[in-house]
Parts: C-alpha cells; structure tokens; sequence
C-alpha cells in the first residue's frame, strides 16, 4: 500500500500532535497530572487548621527538598504550557471549522461544566498566576506578606473580602472544569464502558466538588475568623 | 395545523443566504417533515417561485441523504429520528420553526438546506474498508464472530453518515462519524489486519478536511439518528493512540480533499462551486 501523505506531516510525534486527537490526548495526559497536583495541593492547604505552627512547618518541609521541589515545578510548568497551548490551538480550529454562526442553535444533552471548558479554563489560569503572585512571590495581594509566614500570610491575605471572594469563584470554576475534565480525559484517552462510564462521571463530580469544598473552607474560615 | 417557517434560503455556495418566512395554514399533522417542505415547494412553484432545495432518498430514516437543523436541533425535537420520520405531530398548532443547513467548514454549502458532504466518503474511502481474498466464496462462519462483537459492529454500522453529529457539536467534529466507521470494522476478526493503519489514515482524512477537535461534549449521540454511543468515539481514540505509539514507519492514507464538481454535474454554471 502506497503512502499518500497529503498535508500530514512525516515526523510521527509531529503528527501527534498536528492530529485534533493527539491534541487532546496529551491534554488529558496533562490535565491527569495538573488534577494530581490540585487534590495534593488541597489535602496539604487542610494542614492550615492545624494551626500555625503545623502549617509553617508543612510549607517548610516543602521547600527542604530543592530537588523534588524544582522537578515538581518543571513538571508541573510543562504541564500547564502543553495543556494551554493545546487548547489555544483547539479554539482557534473550532473557529475555522464553523465561520457561519446558527441563527438558533440548541443544546440538547450537554453539561453546562462541558460547554464552558473554554471559559473556566483561561479563568483559572489568571487566577493561578495571581494566586502565585500572591502567596508565593507576595507582590499582591498581602498587605504585609513575609517570606516563610505561610500562615500569616494566609489569614491576612483572606482577611480582605474581595480577595477571598475571588478565590471562592476561581474554585467554583475549578469544580465546573474539573467536572467535565476529569471523566474526559478517560474518554479522550479511549476508555469508556457502559459501565465503568458512569462511575467516571459520578466520580468527577464527586472529585470536583470534594476539591471545591477542601479549598473554599479556607477562605471562608478566615472570613469567620475561625482560622486567625 | 398552522405553522411559520423560517427557512434558510441561498442561491449557491457564493452567494450570501437569509432567513425567509413562510406561513404555511394547512399542515396536516400526519406528514413528515419533509413533506411539509413538499407541500411548501409546490406553493412557491406554483407562485411561480424557485423551490426550496433540500436532500432526499429513501424518506425512511436509511439513506443519510436528509437532514437540517429545526429550532436549533439537527433532525428536529424527536429523538432517535431523521427529518424524513419526522412526522408533524412533533409541533403544535401556532409553532414556528427555524429550518437551516448543516453549518460547518467541511460540508460546503451548495444551496438552500444542501450541503456538500464528500469529507464524510474522504473519511471512509481513506480507511473504513478490509481486504479480502478473491476466488471462491469462502465457506460460511469460516471465521468465528461472537455474538455480543457482531452486535456492537452492527450497531457503529447503523450510521447513515447523515452529518447531524457534525451539525450539533459545538466544535464543528466529526468525531461520532468516524468512530463509528472505525468501531465496526474494528471490533470485528475481519477488520484486524488493517486496525491500526485505519485508524490513523482516517483520524489523519478528518483532521485534514478541517473538522474540529471533539471535547467530549456529547451533543452528537444525542441527536443522532441512530443512537450512536459516545463509545464509539473512545475506541477511535484508543485505536489512534495505540497506531501512534506503535507505528514503524509514517505510512498514513489519507486523500486530497476537493471541492470542485465534474463536468455534467448541475453545478456545472458554477465552476467554484464549493471551493
Ligand atoms: S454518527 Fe449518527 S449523526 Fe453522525 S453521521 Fe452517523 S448516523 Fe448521522
Ligand atoms: S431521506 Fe433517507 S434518511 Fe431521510
């Protein structure tokens, strides 16, 4: 059988990733990896009420091992490029492969959590780059943030309503976006079975709003001074 | 019955279309869908006027040649049903309905409700077949075939490659489709020795006719016809990634997508007809 490459790229990887599918499988692949690190990230976030001291000292140990540090840094940087760029690039062939708009145009069998994956992603990721302007870099956000003063930091940076309020919403979109995420990317990867399918979907839901509620209990602890 | 219908009308590919009203007073509720557009074109023939351009064959839900979006669903509020079946009882007396075309890059519209759906047998032709032996008819049951894989096979092989998956995703994919072409032939003994190459020659023909990218929204087995489970499309991708991973060489079939009509095709007047 002859090879007629018409507009298909030579290099295999290259042709990976050209393909709409081979776009979404490294999203799901990333996006997996990004989920690991939210659900570690909020179990950890929890220690805060263990008091100060419990959670300076978890933030402590975090930093005592540079090497896994900087490699989870990598990593997770990797990560959040390659699933960006990849849906950037999605959009944009959505645009194309639809220029003329329905005049009425119904959704029939969609979550709402699927359908606004474009919109609670770009969201998110502004809230990632403030939240780390925030607690990790203290340029914003923390009237008086100190290095090292992770629980300080924390309740003062709370304390201020329009900031907790912010957070909370960025979370309510990380469910939303976690929702469909979670179980898509079994999908995208090839796994579905009538019935594993739906323990997938339930699960995402339950991950979803388990990783909400763990994060939004923060803020709202600090807003009723429970945590101070 | 009284209806309104606002039908989306356009002279050909290059011309700039618009929504126009009929009033139809007399809509027997026991019609299809299509033969309420019957009744309509003979009025406006009648009047004098073009008719209104829409595909049919077989007007029992078999052929795929039907199809357009109603209120915003492609083939309409009932489920599991093409335009043809669509029987007027579906609408109540005082409705009015938004008929328009399947929009997407790659189904090019021709005119009216017409689309240029050639992606869809690109697809096909670039992989959605197995090789047999010629010579004598090889003896019955020769190769053993489960009966719970010959009935998933039969099921992706209901699609009628009627375009409403495509319609209906938000991204423009044509993703059910070609899951389903992959699935049967995939699922069964027959189709094995080209698993592989079929997959990635027909991922690689969707992606080259400028389909979109599937996001796992799932409005597409929701409006098809035949029931086409989303499972289809996860077995492409298990399929294409395991091709992907696994390949030797970049061997990859795909077909250039065209645009053009031949000669002798009614569009002959327009030599750009859908480019
Ligand atoms: S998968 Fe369903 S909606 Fe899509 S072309 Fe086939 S029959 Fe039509
Ligand atoms: S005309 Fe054949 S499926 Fe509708």
């Amino acid at each position: 059988m002859g090879t007629i490459a018409l507009g298909v790229r030579d290099n295999v990887a290259a042709r990976f990733w050209g393909s709409t599918n081979g776009k979404k499988a490294v999203m799901a692949v990333t996006g997996l990896i990004l989920f690991g690190f939210v659900m570690g990230h909020m179990l950890g976030n929890l220690q805060i009420f263990e008091g100060p001291v419990a959670f300076n000292d978890y933030a402590k140990f975090l930093r005592s091992v540079p090497l896994g540090l900087w490699l989870a840094r990598i990593v997770l940087l990797t990560s959040v490029v390659l699933h960006v760029t990849a849906s950037v690039q999605l959009v944009l062939r959505k645009r194309r492969a639809r220029p003329v708009a329905y005049a009425s145009k119904e959704s029939i069998a969609s979550t709402y959590a699927s359908r606004t994956m474009y919109w609670s992603g770009p969201i998110i990721l502004a809230f990632v780059i403030y939240h780390l302007l925030q607690f990790t870099f203290g340029v914003t956000g923390v009237p008086d943030y100190q290095e090292g003063e992770v629980y300080r930091n924390v309740v003062s940076g709370f304390g201020q309503p329009a900031i907790a309020i912010w957070y909370i919403v960025s979370m309510l979109l990380l469910c939303l976006h976690l929702r469909h995420g979670v179980w898509s990317m079994f999908q995208t990867l090839g796994v579905n079975h009538p019935r594993y399918t739906p323990i997938l979907r339930h699960g995402a839901t339950l991950f979803a709003v388990v990783v909400a509620i763990g994060f939004i209990s923060i803020p709202v602890s600090v807003l009723f001074g429970w945590v101070s | 019955m009284r209806l309104t219908l606002h039908v989306w009308r356009q002279q050909g590919p290059r011309t700039k279309g618009r929504l126009v009203r009929y009033q139809m007073d007399n809509v027997d509720h026991e019609m299809s869908m299509l033969e309420c557009l019957d009744v309509l074109n003979e009025e406006l023939i009648g009047k004098g006027d073009e008719p209104i351009a829409f595909e049919h064959d077989c007007r029992e839900g078999i052929c795929g040649s039907c199809g357009f979006m109603i209120n915003g669903v492609a083939h309409g509020p009932a489920r599991a049903t093409t335009v043809c079946q669509l029987t007027m009882r579906n609408f109540k007396d005082g409705d009015s309905l938004t008929i328009e075309p399947w929009r997407a890059s790659a189904f090019p519209l021709i005119k009216d409700l017409v689309v240029d759906r050639r992606s869809f047998d690109r697809i096909v032709a670039s992989g959605g077949y197995i090789s047999v032996s010629t010579g004598n008819a090889p003896d019955a049951n020769a190769i053993l075939v489960p009966k719970d894989i010959a009935d998933r096979a039969m099921d992706a092989a209901a699609c009628i490659g009627c375009g409403a998956c495509v319609a209906a995703c938000p991204n423009a994919s044509a993703a059910l489709f070609t899951g389903a072409k992959i699935s049967h032939l995939g699922v069964l003994p027959q189709g094995q020795p080209e698993r592989h190459l079929r997959a990635l020659s027909m991922v690689a023909q969707a992606n080259l006719e400028g389909f979109g990218g599937c996001t796992n929204i799932g409005e597409c087995t929701a409006v098809c016809p035949k029931e086409i489970p989303l499972e289809v499309i996860a077995r492409m991708n298990r399929d294409y990634i395991a091709a992907a991973l696994s390949q030797r060489d970049a061997e990859v079939n795909t077909i250039r997508p065209f645009t053009e009509w031949s000669t002798g095709s009614k569009l002959v007047n327009d030599p750009h007809a859908t480019s």
